[in-house]
């Protein structure tokens, strides 16, 4: 009696992985889905924080994928290894802070060391040549093998017709004829695969999966970069870098402002790690401050809390000052700024 | 049997859910896992954890401001 050969997949939530998991549970190899969380993943988190997105409450789309596959989902946090990643991406940046070459090759080798680890026979993805710009190109692909040290035990069953014959393939565990020749940003051969398979359902990542290819948020972690004097984060950081408009009147410190109830209960959390400010005259928002303000900085400060507080048209708005790992707090009044005198470039979008 | 409790208040999904997955690996088949959050995805993700390792969901409970969940551990 054969072996029963197992693979593992990386599944992301979206449609390419559950179709390649797919193609391979029907040849007879029992699979499991990998998903790598990196402290970037949008899924989930500024619907968890906003309370006006509270009712878009969804399914996590990498779990939801796995019920329907009927496969285990392993959920893996690399968040603080993944640092090396997004600080020295050894491949280089896409259109924004997004190192998604060096992040796949990364999750790639990863997958495999689970595979090895696991006595798991090969990898599959569900990557499909030429749809993505930075890390889905024909010259990528052997790159990823190579680099992640996998070498032909990596299997793209949705472009494994354009590809050298992998081990899987040339040793009869996967039939190749039964693989697919998919290949640039067409969906459509896609579309026809999921309803072929029947699948009506399935959510669509496409690329917008994680933060850092947001140009608003590469440009919130690079300005922290920038002032900080250094290429550097917390996984605090990055997760704060998600919620409130950042406003940035020098380069010593900044002011995260939040937005509404919901993110003023998730960065109430954070109160005992950074000076922060809030209303007490009028409603108004919670703000941190990120850095070493002066006492004229806290002033300043204090005056852009009152702006966006409910007292913006009043004389006069009373804000609290809380000063890092002080209990002590001191009431400051001040004059809202006027929405002219904050100048735009403070914004960081 | 035993009872245990993981306290996930204030993380963001889906580490809720990875802190269930990482404990539940080093729990007994038959122990109970007592699970608190805050984020209210978790209401969705651990159940759909729980469903596709085999794994029992006893119970969810909601309140204003924490989530309870508790699972039974089967094991293969």
């Amino acid at each position: 009696m054969s072996k029963q050969r197992k693979a593992v997949s990386l599944i992301s939530g979206g449609l390419d992985s559950m179709l390649a998991t797919k193609v391979i549970q029907d040849q007879g190899i029992h699979v499991e889905g990998i998903n790598f969380y990196t402290g970037f993943c949008v899924e989930g988190h500024t619907h968890a924080i906003r309370k006006k997105d509270k009712e878009k409450q969804k399914k996590n789309s990498s779990l939801w994928v796995a019920e329907q596959l009927g496969i285990k989902l392993h959920i893996i946090d690399i968040s603080e290894e993944y640092k090396d990643i997004v600080l020295n991406p050894k491949h280089g940046y896409g259109q924004n802070l997004n190192p998604c070459l060096d992040c796949k090759i990364d999750m790639v080798a990863r997958a495999w060391q689970w595979c090895m680890d696991n006595d798991f026979d090969f990898v599959i993805t569900g990557e499909v040549i030429g749809q993505r710009p930075k890390s889905q190109r024909k010259e990528t692909m052997p790159i990823i093998a190579r680099e992640s040290k996998i070498e032909d035990r990596l299997l793209r069953p949705l472009c494994a017709q354009h590809l050298t014959e992998t081990l899987p393939e040339r040793e009869g565990w996967v039939n190749r004829d039964e693989l697919f020749d998919f290949h640039g940003r067409n969906r459509k051969p896609q579309l026809a695969l999921a309803k072929k398979l029947g699948f009506d359902e399935w959510s669509q990542p496409a690329g917008g999966c994680c933060f850092l290819t947001d140009e608003s948020y590469s440009n919130k972690l690079q300005d922290m970069w920038d002032a900080r004097g250094e290429r550097n984060y917390e996984v605090d950081d990055i997760m704060l870098l998600k919620v409130g408009r950042h406003i940035r009147p020098a380069k010593h410190f900044k002011l995260i402002v939040s937005r509404e109830q919901g993110e003023n209960n998730f960065m109430r959390g954070y109160r005992p790690m950074y000076s922060y400010l809030y209303p007490t005259s009028h409603g108004g928002p919670l703000t941190l401050i990120d850095g070493t303000p002066t006492e004229e900085d806290i002033l300043t400060a204090a005056r852009v809390v009152a702006r966006f507080s409910q007292g913006r048209d009043a004389d006069e708005v009373a804000v609290n000052y809380v000063a890092k790992h002080n209990e002590g707090e001191q009431e400051l009044k001040v004059k809202p700024m006027p929405v002219a005198e904050i100048p735009d470039d403070w914004y960081i979008h | 049997m035993s009872k245990h409790e993981l306290n996930a208040r204030n993380l963001l999904r889906p580490l809720p859910v990875i802190r269930t997955q990482n404990k539940i690996a080093s729990l007994d088949a038959g122990d109970h896992l007592v699970v608190y959050c805050t984020d209210p995805g978790t209401l969705h993700d651990i159940p759909a954890w729980c469903r596709v390792h085999g794994h029992t969901l006893v119970s969810t409970a909601e309140s204003a401001d924490e989530i309870i969940i508790e699972i039974e551990v089967v094991k293969d």
